[in-house]
């Protein structure tokens, strides 16, 4: 009999501070495993960017850097905009279903507002960063049929007004919109719309 | 069955540890030779720091950095970051920038001497009686380049720059004969005043030197309250772990 | 058969995990009278993890630039989620690193641990202190502080002091004419990888040549002379679970000692973080009090008490590294027929104390500049009480294979008292 109530004690005892000493490890290891986590210096570098663009006239871009990214703010003009619907069937996913944008770009402008296009410069084949060809027609030097857009030079993927990536090119899928908010209507603020940066 | 030590290892463990848990009350003899006020700064008085942070912004980012403090952190005192950014910052654009100052090195060396130390850990290194003190303790000395002295700090570098709350002093140096010999004493007298009366230049210098300490270690209120959540926690943990010790230990004898 | 026991099988086919794990856990028998001064070897052992570990996380955050180093580690204070409470583990576990050495020693001073058969347990154990100041030296450098600069300087400069080569020796050692980028550069590597990998082998084989010969005990006799049937020593108990469990304790005991003085005091009123080394490296500007950090100011007062002789400032060196090498010497000068404080005469008890007296007093005249107890006879009184207590700290080594001889002593019991 005292055989087993001591066996039980000691195994009681035994569990009680294993639990407590695995609470307490995880407790000693979490500062180890946060430490890891981004800096306040790494958050600062990656905050939003202001960006105006007052000046960006209407068919220009202009190009921002945000966590060492390139970040393009086009002005689409109004033929742009409607040029877009007839893309559809040239582009791999007209309605963006397997690309990252926020809520607001999961439309047909793939932005906030149809005139202005944010989008991350960033080719989602291999990361080069395509040229803007927004002008359509022959002088781009992509034929007869072109409507404007972006052309990756490293391997020749081929993305719309929108940003949807062509079919059959290397790229798989349309280019990135990061989160963005209009702070006044000359005034973008990239990397955060009100939901967290 | 715990085991009895002999008389000498018990006495000179005894002194030891008596040794060296006094070793800190030497560490508070030791240091500088002055007599300093103490500085009567509460550090979990939040308010007391917010206006401490103002003035340190008023009149000292103007030629000291605090290159390792960032604006946001003043979020650990209440600050949301829109009252950092209309109340305390003027020279930088973003709330999570450092507290860096427009004066290059090269002018600062020209104008002063010696470029301004930056001020982000100074009251780690002078301790806030000595701060409290130090800027308290100008006067007027037309000997000097700035036209100012001071009593914790002789022939320092930096002009008052709280002159204007203060006013002016002036040292009064009094050599007398007593009965014991001669008493050398220094005093510091008003000559003009300030936009504060004396009451108030202090309170506003505990302020600052409050947010001196604060901006040494901002994290310091969080550790004293983790500190006690750890010691708790292995309160527990040595009764648990001294119990098992005593259980396995029935055996031996 | 079990999958788990199948598991270890397969294992120990390969690998002595069962072997090792008896050899030196479950079937390891240390003496069961084990005293409170039996816990700093486990925790000095635990001090060493929790130093390599915190010292890991450091690394990925500090910048060994001279122009970046002191700038980094307030980044680890500030920004580094977590990072202060890394950066006050290292430096309160660097220090702490020395209590347990230093009681750990002591330990082997009262119950004569590096008498035979563990002269060689001693030696290697005198060889971890000796890299651990090494260690010590040379990461203190790393913050890149005024204390930091001006003690490297210091120390450095004893190497100039080398008849001879002296000077290029010190140029050699700090890659530059002065402290310098270059010399930050190497001691950080130094003190991340090389001495790391010696100490944590030096520490397997201390552990190793413990285990061949046995444990000591407070009663310095040895258990494995009265055996049992089955061939394990009466007065001993398996180390596991025994000393597992009551080192928990121990662990759990310095855990606290440990948090209260991260959490509370990280400081220690400037003795574990000094004031001075939060003032950037200014090679231009000396501090009024250049002191090094509290264990390596009993060396210190010993330097600074050696005159200069015949021109030199070298004996006052000499003096310092004879202080700390002398400790080889120690399992060959004590003659005492008996290992233990217990059972020795008056003679010992008072030489030791006396010792631990001087080392102390040493240790507080190496925090203070050398004129604050004013002057005695033209010297400083503070120099003549160093050289009075260098003279008795010397003497505990040089006259004890005599006292120990003459001394008188108890005789020794046949099996362990409690």
């Amino acid at each position: 009999m005292a055989e087993t109530t001591v066996n039980k004690k000691r195994r009681t005892l035994l569990l009680a501070t294993s639990v407590a000493g695995g609470a307490a490890s995880v407790g000693v290891a979490a500062p180890f495993f946060v430490s890891m986590l981004p800096s306040a210096r790494a958050k600062a570098a990656g905050a939003p960017v202001e960006a105006d663009i007052s000046k960006v006239e209407s068919g220009m871009m202009i190009r921002v850097e945000w966590r060492s990214m390139p970040v393009w703010v086009v002005h689409r003009t109004p033929e742009m905009v409607e040029g877009l619907k007839a893309m559809d069937t040239r582009v791999a996913d007209p309605n963006s279903k397997g690309s990252i944008q926020p809520l607001y770009a999961t439309n047909e402008y793939r932005a906030r507002k149809p005139e202005w296009l944010v989008l991350i410069g960033i080719c989602t084949h291999l990361g080069c960063s395509p040229a803007d060809k927004l002008k359509a027609g022959p002088d781009s030097g992509l034929g007869e049929d072109w409507r404007g857009g972006f052309f990756c030079p490293c391997h020749g993927s081929k993305f719309d007004l929108a940003g949807r990536v062509f079919k059959d090119v290397p790229a798989p899928t349309n280019l990135v919109v990061p989160k963005y908010q209009f702070l006044t209507d000359t005034r973008l603020l990239i990397g955060n719309d009100g939901t967290g940066a | 069955m715990s085991p009895t030590t002999t008389m000498a290892p018990t006495l000179t463990m005894k002194t030891l540890l008596l040794l060296i848990l006094a070793l800190p009350v030497v560490g508070l003899a030791a240091g500088g030779h002055e007599t300093l006020d103490r500085a009567p700064i509460d550090t979990r008085d939040a308010a007391s720091i917010q206006r401490g942070a103002r003035t340190f912004v008023n009149y000292c980012l103007n030629c000291h950095s605090a290159q390792y403090m960032r604006y946001n952190r003043l979020m650990d005192l209440g600050l949301t970051e829109a009252e950092i950014q209309y109340n305390l910052m003027f020279a930088a654009k973003k709330v999570g920038e450092p507290m860096t100052v427009a004066m290059r090195t090269a002018d600062a060396k020209q104008w002063f001497g010696v470029p301004p130390p930056d001020l982000s850990v100074v009251a780690r290194s002078r301790g806030a009686d000595w701060l409290y003190t130090y800027l308290r303790s100008y006067y007027r000395d037309d000997s000097t380049v700035t036209g100012w002295n001071n009593i914790v700090f002789p022939n320092v570098g930096m002009p008052h720059a709280l002159w204007e709350l203060q006013g002016q002093q002036a040292l009064k140096v009094e050599d007398k004969e007593g009965p014991h010999g001669r008493t050398h004493a220094t005093s510091l007298v008003q000559l003009t005043p300030g936009s504060l009366s004396p009451r108030q230049y202090d309170a506003v210098v505990a302020d600052l030197v409050n947010y001196l300490v604060f901006m040494g270690e901002p994290v310091r209120a969080a550790r004293v309250r983790i500190g006690y959540l750890v010691l708790i926690a292995l309160g527990v943990l040595f009764v648990l772990v001294y119990l098992l010790k005593q259980e396995y230990w029935k055996d031996v004898h | 058969m079990s999958r788990s026991q199948a598991l270890l099988n397969w294992i120990d086919e390969r690998f002595p995990l069962s072997k090792l794990w008896n050899e030196h856990l479950a079937q390891y028998y240390a003496p069961k009278n084990f005293n409170f001064w039996y816990y700093f070897g486990s925790l000095a052992l635990l001090v060493l993890v929790i130093q390599i570990v915190t010292g890991i996380f450091l690394t990925m955050n500090y910048k060994p630039d001279a122009a970046q180093a002191f700038g980094s580690v307030e980044y680890i204070m500030r920004d580094v989620p977590g990072g202060w409470l890394i950066r006050y583990m290292h430096s309160t576990g660097a220090s702490l690193f020395f209590v347990t050495v230093y009681l750990h020693m002591y330990r082997g001073l009262l119950y004569g641990s590096y008498r035979k058969p563990r002269e060689l347990l001693w030696l290697v154990g005198v060889l971890i202190y000796l890299c651990l100041m090494a260690e010590a030296f040379f990461g203190y450098l790393l913050p890149w502080g005024q204390m930091s600069y001006w003690g490297a300087q210091v120390i450095v400069n004893l190497f100039a002091a080398v008849p001879i080569i002296g000077e290029d020796l010190a140029v050699w050692i700090r890659g530059d004419y002065v402290i310098s980028d270059a010399t930050l550069n190497r001691f950080f590597a130094f003190h991340v990888i090389a001495i790391p990998l010696v100490l944590l082998g030096l520490v397997v084989a201390h552990i190793m040549a413990l285990h061949e010969v046995g444990s000591n005990n407070p009663d310095g006799i040895e258990i494995k002379k009265k055996k049992d049937a089955a061939g394990k020593p009466l007065d001993g108990i398996p180390f596991h679970p025994y000393y597992t469990v009551k080192d928990a304790v121990g662990v759990v005991v310095f855990l606290a000692v440990f948090s209260f003085i991260i959490f509370f005091m990280p400081e220690v009123g400037g003795y574990f973080l000094e004031y001075n080394n939060f003032i950037p490296a200014d090679p231009l500007k000396t501090p009024l009090h250049i002191a090094p950090v509290w264990y390596f100011t009993p060396y210190y007062a010993m330097l600074r008490a050696v005159p200069a002789f015949l021109g030199s400032q070298f004996w006052g060196v000499i003096v310092m590294g004879a202080a700390v090498l002398i400790f080889f010497a120690l399992p060959w000068l004590d003659r005492s027929p008996v290992k233990s404080i217990r059972y020795k005469g008056p003679y010992f008890k008072i030489a030791l104390a006396l010792f631990v007296v001087s080392f102390l007093v040493l240790g507080w005249l190496g925090t203070q500049p050398m004129d604050f107890l004013g002057k005695l006879g033209g010297t400083d009184t503070a120099v003549v009480l160093a050289r009075l207590f260098t003279l008795v700290y010397f003497l505990f080594f040089f006259l004890m294979p005599w006292y120990t001889r003459i001394d008188s002593h108890q005789p020794e019991p046949e099996r362990v008292t409690g």
